[in-house]
């Protein structure tokens, strides 16, 4: 009996702990796909929303209050992030989410969170989550459009504006195609030839032959993913073709480098200057976020910084500052302070978001990039 | 011209690695009648193994060795734990199982090695080779020969060898094999070694050319399935006549009709072939069993 009488005591010390802590606390939900075939994406969001969430919770919180985040692992699997998107709602009661880590899974959750009027800042990549424009929903990664609008630019500046695009047949792949083929009219660009290639082929010499063929191509844009684009860059000097090739933001790795070699050389392409934090110049806004960013995450995690991880980091702390900004928790006031973000720097850009712009993210967000002797240059 | 040729060397270098995955399908096929679908997961393997080892500091062609040794052990294993005490259960419970453990290996080699893609150095030089305004890579040449003496040593093995010998007796009637003195089990045994170092050479001798990674396997498997159909599944000709051929046909569909359609175009070439040869160009008429 006496023994039932401590337990009890327990439990119930435990609880009142249990109930103080959360009084105290305010929630902060995260659907993430931590793991699963997004897991490369979930993983260093989850990584960088904790580590961040203990540092400012160690630094006394925000609004006199600490954070408590609650993470839920979708796996990848839309149907689940909106089962946990309600959980985060009904029983958690976050006052905001930072989340989800793809673009199904966002746009699952988003009917939640605006019937629930509360504030979902997206990890993920599609234009469509910010456009049209919801009132509750932001996202903080730069788009695919964006990519061929940096491209683009920088094929203007150079005087070229007729090129021929091979393209993956993969999610990425045909994605950016399709943005790249709607902007180019209004950048300019002419599209005189286009092939395109499996995720898995190991040689494209055919699809470039033919575009070697084609007369008055003057550069080549291969938006993909993964080893595709690593190929295509080794079969291009293959070839012997000598126009420019500008490579997708999908490539912008160390991996890329090492599995084309020598090819490489010259390739540009658009990344994140996340990617490029050592060789900013040091007048750059964003230097001293990147670089910050980058030295924590590496010696917490021990592993490469990757531009996903950054996007949490950016999610997060434009809700910090729009919840400092409003002095309070309010879900309506957070979210206008949101939308009113102004030259917030992030790993991502500077945003600056508007009633109109949920993103906030222009062109300066993706830097180009030309690889040279096995490493990237800066292009000015 | 120069295009023609520059197609005809596209589809050369990938038909040689479709040839190459085709040719580990030969042997088991002819010492149990089961198609091994976790082929394509030896020939990653066998890459992935000489990426690592080299990582680690092993010099490449000592790692190359290892990494076939490695991959015999899985072949062996896979055989003694999965495909033997399942035997007697028939052709298609066994093709299952090897399904399986294709599934099971790639599994494992994701959290042994990593997710990611990884190259090799070109064994003889990485400068393209210019022929009339076409170019091909020399370790293109390499897979192409290492086919051919593939091809050579396994024929003859098959033909020539007792041993050979005794794996097409076993698949013809295990019981008659048997009763005439066969080791059964140590000859289907055997050719899931032979199989799996096929599979691991093709793998170490592409990844300079397809690079590799954990997953690489289900679509080689496939594409050295489909290879091996056309050429007449068993025989060692046809897989490398037939992965040849599949390489080519997906060259130039690529190149003269669309890159969109043409892993398309090449299925249906091989769809009709098959319905006009049944057994595949190498295939030979239907033994009857008695």
């Amino acid at each position: 009996m006496l023994a039932y009488a401590k337990t009890g005591a327990f439990i119930a010390l435990l609880l009142a702990i249990g109930a103080g802590e959360a009084r105290a606390q305010v929630r902060l939900g995260a659907v993430l796909s931590v793991t699963g075939p997004a897991s490369f994406l979930g993983d260093p969001e989850k990584k960088t929303l904790e580590m961040y969430v203990d540092d400012i919770n160690a630094k006394g919180g925000v609004n006199g209050q600490k954070l408590q985040l609650v993470v839920y692992d979708d796996g990848a699997d839309a149907n689940a992030a909106r089962t946990f998107a309600t959980r985060l709602v009904e029983e958690d009661k976050v006052v905001a989410m930072v989340g989800g880590t793809t673009t199904g899974a966002t746009l699952a959750m988003i009917p939640v969170f605006e019937e629930a009027q509360i504030p979902l800042i997206s990890l993920a990549g599609a234009i469509q989550i910010v456009e049209p424009v919801r009132k509750w929903v932001f996202k903080t990664p730069h788009t695919d459009k964006m990519a061929c609008q940096k491209i683009f630019a920088d094929l203007k500046q150079r005087n070229l504006t007729t090129i021929a695009l091979i393209s993956g047949t993969d999610a990425f792949g045909k994605s950016m195609r399709d943005q790249c083929v709607a902007v180019a009219p209004q950048a300019g660009i002419s599209i005189a030839h286009e092939e395109s290639y499996g995720p898995r082929d190991s040689d494209m010499t055919p699809q470039l032959t033919n575009i070697k063929g084609k007369p008055g191509v003057q550069a080549v844009v291969n938006p993909g993913f993964g080893q595709g684009p690593a190929i295509v860059t080794r079969n291009y000097r293959q070839l012997g073709i000598t126009l420019p090739l500008y490579q997708s933001h999908g490539v912008a790795s160390k991996q890329f480098i090492d599995l084309a070699g020598p090819a490489a050389d010259g390739v540009r392409l658009p990344a994140a200057a996340l990617l490029v934090a050592e060789k900013l110049p040091g007048n750059d806004p964003q230097k001293p976020v990147v670089v910050s960013y980058t030295d924590n995450y590496q010696q917490k995690t021990g592993q490469p910084v990757s531009t996903f991880g950054g996007h949490a980091y950016d999610g997060l702390m434009v809700f910090v500052e729009a919840a400092k900004r409003a002095g309070s928790f309010e879900q309506a006031k957070v979210r206008d302070e949101i939308e009113k973000t102004k030259n917030f720097v992030g790993t991502g850009g500077i945003v600056n978001m508007s009633p109109n712009d949920h993103l906030g993210l222009d062109l300066s967000a993706f830097r180009m990039l030309e690889i040279k002797g096995g490493d990237w240059t800066l292009v000015q | 011209m120069s295009e023609l040729l520059q197609f005809a060397f596209s589809g050369l270098t990938v038909g040689a690695v479709y040839a190459l995955v085709a040719l580990g399908f030969t042997l088991i096929y002819n010492s149990c009648d089961v198609i091994n679908f976790a082929q394509g997961e030896f020939v990653m393997l066998g890459g992935m193994t000489t990426v690592f080892l080299g990582l680690a500091g092993v010099p490449l062609p000592l790692a190359a060795c290892l990494a076939v040794v490695v991959t015999v052990a899985v072949g062996l294993a896979l055989h003694r734990f999965a495909i033997e005490p399942a035997r007697g259960n028939g052709a298609v419970v066994l093709i299952i199982i090897t399904i399986g453990a294709s599934i099971f290996l790639r599994g494992a080699a994701q959290v042994v090695f990593d997710k990611r893609f990884h190259s090799l150095p070109p064994f003889v030089g990485g400068d393209a080779i210019r022929i009339a305004g076409a170019s091909i890579l020399p370790q293109s040449l390499v897979v192409l020969a290492g086919a051919v003496i593939i091809l050579v040593l396994l024929w003859s093995f098959i033909e020539r060898s007792l041993i050979g010998k005794a794996m097409v007796a076993t698949a013809a009637n295990e019981l008659a094999a048997r009763l005439v003195g066969i080791d059964t089990r140590a000859t289907v045994g055997l050719s899931f070694a032979i199989s799996a170092a096929i599979g691991a050479v093709a793998g170490i001798l592409i990844t300079p050319i397809a690079l590799t990674s954990y997953d690489i396997g289900t679509l080689l498997a496939l594409k050295g399935f489909a290879a091996a159909m056309l050429g007449g599944i068993g025989s060692a000709v046809g897989a490398v006549v037939g992965g040849l051929l599949l390489g080519l046909l997906e060259a130039f569909s690529a190149g003269y009709v669309s890159s969109q359609y043409k892993d398309a175009v090449a299925f249906l070439v091989i769809l009709i072939v098959l319905l006009a040869m049944p057994r595949g160009l190498f295939g030979g008429a239907p033994v009857e069993r008695v």
